[in-house]
């Protein structure tokens, strides 16, 4: 069996900010993606980041996959795995790796588990249609691959992704003409909202799709208005004409390994789903085991990369590798980490972090 | 339902890639997946549920969902939205559990 | 109502703005009316008008004696919530973001749009600004009646 130092699952933002770190400490490092091409969700991402310099704001998240891809690819003591799946997370750290029709294993000293998170679905009449696509998965469809999802969009949620998405639609030459929220207010940035909405999509809130309608594909949507307590109100439905319906309705983190493993997993609401208990330094209840990016709770891809950067660190420093001012990088990352969750957007993640951190 | 225009992507020239769909040859571009490549020609429709029949696309687009499977040279549940598409493939829709010869 | 609709109220927009008789001089208008965590508007400035403090969550506050109208914050501004004014006589220049293909024609007269994407009156691009520094986003002049200058944001995109 093959050894390596440090093994990381997921070259997303969180993945590569971690690699990054353990190769400029000293360590090997083996990174595994599933995917033929490194970056996770930054390859898709067309619009610049928020943030400040330290988290690449004002660039493009695909600039900022070659930004940290490009310093570590021609690294000597990079092991890259791409278009390699981690089947299983045994014991000892023993990893579980198919790749195509090629089954081997690596043992690591340390795992750093970047899975990131995979997007939720709607119950609604007909929600199974073809048509009927999570937004990521467009964004991927369009930025990625350039091809539309259809012509006209419904898009349901108004988080960040649906608004982003729907902008990107726009950006693609697609007509967005709704975008529907359950919720009394846009969950998203205003600055998101007032972009699309000064294009001409109408945002509508206390609203939810009742029905996908066609019969091979989409073809039409009903739109209905929501009561006080998310149910439908009869008679305020309307059928829009659409031939894709977009879900942006949130993220569930991909803790599978980290459950098969053994560690602890904890539902909380506000971070997606079950999310790991880790320590301050982001280490899982199995010792040697670090989670970071959205597998340990569902945030901005700004927080994945510093969050990846604190975990690389402290695996570095678990490894023995002396670092210069270790203190004052791990103090200064995690105020940058505290600043993105502050103010009113992060309420959601603070109150989610607050909720893991009381249950014993 | 290819982008010819972005203003912030720049696709570049693709080469052609010829692949069978059901038995009719539909080109797709390199870079494509096999899902990719058939939503260019409108194709939504990848695969019938199990028990109802009912027409299934793709939802998750990173390999997570199966809502993609197809059966490709022979072999089912496939998944084709991150299976790249190569000259020659023989991607056919899978109609239920598919059967693995 | 932004949170409702993306829409801002009118006096949230009137508050954005200074003296009709500062516009003589083009200046930065910003609409970033929630708090989030981002500065590059800040950063980019060459002339140091505009200031968030440490915590990058705190609203940008802009300096309209220090601000020259340069449009760096404009499409620097992740939110494209940037635009720049001036007032010249009966007419306003405005230079606004925009990352749609085609990019407008110099001369051409284009649908101006107001905040709920509504058609308000039409507008002559006065000038394409694209250079590399800019990643992809395009800085448009647009001349417009002076009567629109509260109302006009952008201009309504044509593809092909």
């Amino acid at each position: 069996m093959k050894h390596v130092e440090v093994l990381i699952i997921g070259a997303g933002p969180a993945g590569l900010s971690a690699a990054d770190v353990l190769l400029e400490a000293g360590a090997e490092v083996a990174l595994i993606d599933r995917s033929d091409r490194p970056g996770g969700q930054l390859t898709k991402q067309t619009h610049m980041f928020f943030g400040s310099q330290e988290h690449y704001a004002s660039k493009r998240g695909i600039e900022i996959l070659h930004v940290l891809y490009d310093k570590i690819k021609d690294h000597p003591r990079l092991h890259m795995f791409s278009e390699t799946t981690v089947a299983g997370l045994y014991p000892d750290r023993v990893v579980a790796c198919v790749s195509g029709q090629r089954y081997f294993t690596i043992q690591a000293d340390i795992i750093i588990v970047a899975t990131g998170a995979s997007e939720k679905s709607l119950p609604f009449e007909n929600n199974d249609l073809p048509g009927v696509y999570a937004a990521g998965a467009v964004q991927t469809l369009m930025n990625v691959y350039g091809v539309k999802p259809g012509d006209k969009v419904l898009m349901v949620g108004s988080g960040n992704i649906g608004l982003i998405v729907a902008y990107q639609l726009m950006q693609a030459g697609v007509k967005v003409p709704v975008l529907v929220e359950a919720a009394k207010t846009i969950s998203g940035y205003h600055v998101h909202a007032s972009k699309i909405r000064r294009l001409g999509v109408d945002i509508r809130m206390r609203t939810s799709i009742k029905r996908a309608l066609g019969t091979d594909h989409v073809e039409g949507a009903q739109i209905w208005q929501l009561d006080a307590r998310w149910q439908g109100i009869a008679g305020t439905e309307e059928t829009i004409e659409v031939d894709t319906i977009c879900l942006a309705v949130g993220l569930s983190p991909l803790t599978e390994l980290l459950q098969q493993l053994g560690a602890e997993v904890i539902y909380i609401n506000e971070l997606g789903g079950h999310v790991p208990r880790l320590n301050e330094k982001f280490e899982t209840t199995v010792e040697g085991v670090y989670a970071c990016g959205d597998v340990a709770g569902i945030e901005e891809a700004s927080s994945a990369m510093i969050a990846g950067k604190i975990a690389g660190l402290e695996a570095a420093l678990k490894q023995g590798y002396a670092l210069e001012d270790a203190q004052a990088r791990q103090a200064a990352l995690h105020t940058s980490l505290k600043t993105l969750r502050s103010g009113p957007h992060g309420e959601k993640i603070r109150k989610g972090h607050a909720r893991l951190g009381a249950r014993t | 339902m290819r982008i010819h225009q972005h203003p912030i992507l720049d696709f570049g020239e693709r080469k052609t890639i010829r692949f069978s769909y059901n038995g009719q040859t539909l080109e797709g571009l390199e870079g494509d997946t096999i899902a990719s490549a058939l939503h260019a020609h409108g194709v939504k429709k990848l695969s019938e549920s199990i028990h109802l029949k009912r027409p299934r696309g793709f939802y998750c687009a990173i390999g997570n969902c199966a809502s993609c499977n197809m059966v490709v040279n022979g072999e089912p549940n496939v998944r084709t939205c991150i299976t790249p598409l190569e000259d020659g493939m023989d991607v056919r829709l899978q109609e239920g559990k598919g059967r693995i010869r | 109502m932004i949170e409702k609709t993306g829409v801002p109220t009118r006096q949230d927009v009137l508050e954005q703005f200074p003296e009709r008789i500062v516009l003589v001089k083009p200046k930065a208008i910003i609409e970033c009316y929630k708090e989030i965590p981002c500065n590059p508007c800040s950063t980019s400035c060459p002339f140091d008008a505009i200031h968030i403090p440490e915590d990058i969550n705190i609203r940008p506050v802009i300096d309209f004696d220090a601000c020259t109208g340069c449009g760096i914050c404009v499409y620097q501004c992740p939110g494209l919530a940037i635009t720049v004014m001036q007032v010249k006589a009966d007419k306003v220049i405005m230079k606004i973001p925009y990352e749609f293909t085609p990019l407008p024609q110099v001369g051409a007269q284009r649908n101006v749009l107001d905040r709920t994407g509504s058609v308000i009156t039409k507008g002559t691009i006065l000038k394409v600004q694209t250079s590399p520094v800019q990643e992809k986003t395009a800085l448009i002049h647009i001349e417009i009646d002076s009567a629109f200058l509260y109302d006009a944001i952008t201009i309504e995109v044509t593809h092909g």
